[in-house]
């Protein structure tokens, strides 16, 4: 057994206890910024240490445990995604809560969890790391103790994702009886097309579309998205959404490949309803974070759409979209806390006149939002090209159509959002401050934005590879 | 001697002048803008060389760079020009110059604006001299939001409210975007079995030759290219975000939609739908023929009945891109000659008629016809430049607007004699409009209140000036225009007759 395969979560996991530690026996008035700090230079840490491991391909606890490029690729993503919102939000974390070790500590415990969902090779380790993700985001969306929709948001998150857990493990126990087997290459085998497998894979798909907030199971997301705090919402949004496709691609190309023509026309029903209703209603929001939640489940959509091409390539596209809508959604959220500790509400009225204010912050928002529409010569272009390119190849050209035309109507409500930028006089003529990590997280995605946009293709090296290590 | 690469240049140019107005404080204003003037002189100086230098008797693909871009994906970054794009890339940067210079008196943040109008002229650039679709398609659409901003942030709300248009604007062109993009998916991966394909224009070019595309692939997706670039050229009846977008733009970003971005749109389907979907064009040719006299018969009577000036020329320019499209639709040298060369007949003079508007409004405050009167008393200088544009537009010989025309209407004679006389009718009421704005608002009697208004002087001669000469010289001398367009149609229609007709 190659206990060292799980290096990195285990350094997670003592990086958390550390943290705990630390925080009781700091001062109680001694800021908790420091601990954030610590946080962030351990993942850096072990984020490079798991360069190391790149073209390994080993498992371990008898097949359940894999490590290969695939699993790498969104560990790394997560670890990114954890590093970066921890950079934009220590000023916003600070001034929320007196607990803030608690937070970023939990923080750290989710990220294992999704770690381990990246390589979960079999439906027990799936639902583990699953839960540890889950169950510590139910604590972190109501975090915010003196917010009610914080607490709400909580408890409303709890309520739907156990019944979607209750779901999704139940059609486990279905599979699992009728193929006798919870590791996804033995089901793989021993799969047929018999009704009780059908059920047990219909009702998995549907507790798996309700951690990616797909339609018709999206209803949780944008109350939780308001209500929780903006880090959290982020992190939902980007890691908690990537590590659930994670596991969908594991589970349905690895597990149920033979089965492709059950599933493969549910997905594409599912990935064109998400589309329409996420940008269709996000029209109407006047939040930024409700707005963003919306998209979230548009954009859940699109990645969900790369499934159809049931190849490498559809699954490359996938893994560039996860990784561009990442960087995005950075962006977008860095500058919703900015905006938030100037003027303490999440408003896109909020926003007016951001562009005089503060030009770095405005062109940001304006680049990320239109990245996640899709606009070139943004990163979101390129994510689309990959994706729709593959499955226009299978046959699902309609979908494509679908998705571009309805990409290029949700760039109206970026432009609402934009005009206020842009056109509004701002409310107040108060100088706008930042912290330096939050300018520094930034212009990080601006740059990273245009960069994925204009040369994708040392990003789509990398998912490349990781794409290839599924088959 | 190492390969000078030109064209990178020229498209880069405006881009540092981006990064250097980026880093400039936003008081400093007049530094800005010489900083873009600076910008833009670089990029026509370059261009002219460009222009001068262009063998016409070798014709063909020139300054050509070709660098890996994607390997996977077979997207490189190849740059060149030839007889189609040349003409098309002096427009860009001579309107493009122009509009620095329109723009001097625009104060309220500065900075953006100038930032935002080389954007817009880079995507520009960027989509003529690229031969690579996907670079293409960066470009596309870089104008976009920058239009959307500079509309919403400076321009005017006279008839629909500056965000209404700039929104409206926006929605068209990307909804028809949308689906040129869906036809670009469909020809990339229909053109070449993967693990062969390629973005690269020629390449795409060479699939229909060895058979790869059928028929029925080239009609659906020359159909998407069509609703994207249509919109792109406002072709009937994806047009009416063009007079609302252009009466409520600030003056140069009138001048470079008109004159500039939308020409785009021709190219496209001239570089794209016909030299990569021959087939396809084939099959919808006498549709768009059909929706070209529209385009002119259409557009003509609504100008005629409008009262403000910028609505007038804004007509007016969907109208004259109904001649464009009938060269297009005809589908023989001579009338695609006609084509190409209206599109920079009809840009340099639709972007002089909208920098003459904007002085007009400048010094009077009003663009309704009937408010205006005898201008030509006070302001001799606008009114020469305004006589140009509008003699031009109805097609005076002598002025660059007459021999595209008449090239255009003698080429597509022979394919559609109908369509053509119906189109060549409608330079009767193109005549009828134009002369009635330039008697209503240039002649008659002098009217007292506008004594005080100053004739155009200083920078705002610039434009007039410049497009002015070009107007009449290339008027006169027809041939810097029409041979090298020619030198560029004829080599790659050659290959097409051999192959599709």
């Amino acid at each position: 057994m190659n206990i060292a395969l799980l290096t990195s979560e285990i350094a997670v996991v003592i990086l958390a206890l550390l943290i705990i530690v630390f925080d009781l026996l700091m001062p109680k008035q001694e800021t908790r910024r420091s601990l954030g700090d610590f946080a962030v230079c351990g993942l850096l840490g072990i984020l490079v240490y798991n360069f190391n491991q790149y073209g390994t391909f080993a498992t371990v606890y008898h097949g359940f445990f894999v490590v290969d490029n695939f699993a790498l690729f969104f560990k790394q993503l997560f670890m990114v995604a954890t590093i970066l919102t921890l950079l934009f939000s220590l000023d916003y974390v600070e001034r929320m809560t007196r607990s803030a070790g608690e937070f970023y500590a939990l923080l750290l415990l989710g990220l294992v969890g999704m770690m381990v969902m990246a390589s979960a090779n079999d439906l027990l380790t799936v639902f583990i790391g699953l839960e540890l993700m889950t169950i510590v985001f139910y604590i972190l969306v109501g975090f915010d103790l003196k917010s009610v929709k914080s607490s709400e948001a909580g408890i409303k998150y709890a309520i739907l994702g156990s019944a979607s857990s209750a779901v999704l493990l139940y059609g486990m126990s279905w599979v699992y009886g009728f193929t006798g087997s919870i590791m996804l290459s033995q089901i793989a085998m021993h799969l047929t097309a018999s009704p009780a497998i059908l059920l047990g894979m219909g009702l998995m798909i549907a507790g798996f579309c309700f951690k990616l907030s797909i339609v018709p199971f999206h209803m949780w997301a944008p109350d939780v998205y308001e209500g929780a705090p903006t880090p959290i919402t982020a992190m939902l949004a980007m890691a908690s959404k990537a590590a659930g496709f994670a596991v969908v691609l594991r589970v349905f190309l690895v597990g149920f490949a033979g089965l492709q023509a059950y599933w493969l026309p549910i997905i594409a029903l599912l990935a064109g309803i998400s589309m329409i209703v996420g940008i269709v209603v996000a029209i109407w929001q006047t939040n930024i974070k409700r707005m963003l939640a919306y998209s979230s489940i548009a954009q859940a959509g699109y990645i969900l759409s790369g499934l159809l091409a049931a190849n490498a390539a559809g699954v490359k596209g996938m893994l560039v979209y996860a990784v561009l809508y990442m960087v995005a959604n950075v962006g977008a959220f860095a500058v919703t806390i900015a905006v938030h500790n100037q003027c303490g509400s999440d408003d896109i009225d909020d926003l007016s006149g951001l562009a005089q204010r503060s030009p770095l912050l405005a062109v940001v928002m304006t680049v990320s939002l239109l990245s996640m529409a899709g606009l070139p010569p943004m990163a979101g272009f390129v994510g689309k090209m990959y994706i729709f390119m593959a499955i226009t190849d299978q046959g699902y050209f309609w979908l494509a159509i679908l998705g571009l035309v309805l990409s290029m109507v949700s760039v109206y409500y970026y432009m609402l959002v934009v005009k206020v930028m842009y056109s509004k006089d701002a409310k107040d003529q108060q100088a706008f401050t930042m912290s330096g990590s939050l300018r520094i997280v930034a212009l990080l995605s601006l740059i990273a934005t245009l960069f994925i946009g204009i040369y994708s293709a040392p990003l789509a090296a990398l998912a490349n590879a990781a794409a290839r290590s599924l088959w | 001697m190492v390969h000078f690469p030109l064209l990178t240049t020229i498209l880069l140019t405006p881009i540092w002048g981006i990064l250097v107005l980026a880093i400039m404080p936003r008081e400093a204003d007049r530094t800005i803008k010489m900083i873009a003037a600076v910008t833009m002189s670089i990029a026509l100086g370059l261009t002219l060389y460009a222009y001068w230098f262009y063998d016409v008797s070798l014709g063909g693909m020139q300054y050509v760079e070709n660098v890996p871009w994607i390997a996977e994906l077979g997207v490189a970054y190849a740059l060149g020009v030839d007889g189609i794009s040349l003409p098309l890339l002096l427009l860009t940067i001579l309107v493009g110059f122009s509009t620095i210079f329109v723009s001097w008196k625009v104060d309220t943040r500065a900075k953006e604006y100038f930032i935002q109008l080389l954007l817009l002229i880079a995507g520009a650039i960027g989509t003529f001299v690229s031969q690579d679709l996907f670079i293409f398609l960066l470009f596309y659409e870089l104008g976009i939001i920058p239009t959307y901003i500079m509309v919403a942030v400076w321009g005017s709300s006279k008839r629909v409210s500056k965000d209404y248009a700039a929104m409206k604007m926006t929605i068209y062109l990307l909804l028809g975007s949308a689906f040129m993009l869906a036809g670009v998916i469909a020809l990339y991966v229909n053109a070449f079995p993967a693990g062969m394909r390629t973005f690269g224009m020629q390449a795409l070019a060479q699939a229909h030759l060895i058979g790869n595309l059928s028929e029925s692939v080239q009609v659906v997706v020359f159909f998407l290219l069509l609703l994207g670039f249509g919109s792109t050229l406002s072709m009937w009846p994806f047009y009416s975000w063009a007079p609302d977008g252009y009466a409520a733009a600030p003056t140069g970003v009138s001048m470079l939609h008109a004159g500039v971005l939308k020409k785009i749109g021709g190219y496209g389907l001239i570089r794209i739908g016909l030299f990569i979907l021959p087939l396809g064009v084939k099959f919808w040719a006498p549709f768009i023929a059909f929706v070209a006299v529209m385009n002119v018969l259409y557009a003509a009577f609504v100008a005629l009945a409008q009262k403000d000036l910028k609505y007038i020329v804004g007509y007016s320019s969907i109208s004259h891109m109904g001649y464009i499209l009938l060269g297009f639709a005809a589908l023989n040298v001579i009338s695609l000659d006609g084509a190409i060369a209206n599109m920079f007949a009809h840009g340099i003079m639709s972007a002089l008629f909208f920098a003459m508007i904007g002085l007009v409004y400048d010094k009077t405050n009003t663009r309704q016809v009937h408010e205006l009167g005898g201008l030509a008393h006070q302001m001799p200088r606008v009114a020469i430049g305004f006589m140009l544009a509008g003699m031009s537009s109805l097609g005076l010989p002598g002025l660059v607007g007459f021999v595209p025309e008449f090239t255009t209407f003698v080429g597509a004679f022979k394919v559609y004699p109908l369509y053509t006389l119906l189109a060549i009718s409608g330079i009767v009421f193109t005549a009828l409009y134009i002369l009635r704005v330039l008697a209503n608002v240039l002649f008659g009697p002098r009217r007292e209140e506008f004594d005080t208004c100053r004739d155009a002087s200083g920078v705002e001669l610039v434009s007039l000036v410049l497009l002015g000469t070009i107007l009449v010289v290339v008027g006169v001398f027809p041939q810097v225009l029409m041979g090298t367009v020619n030198s560029g149609m004829e080599s790659a229609m050659a290959t097409l007759f051999g192959g599709a007709f």
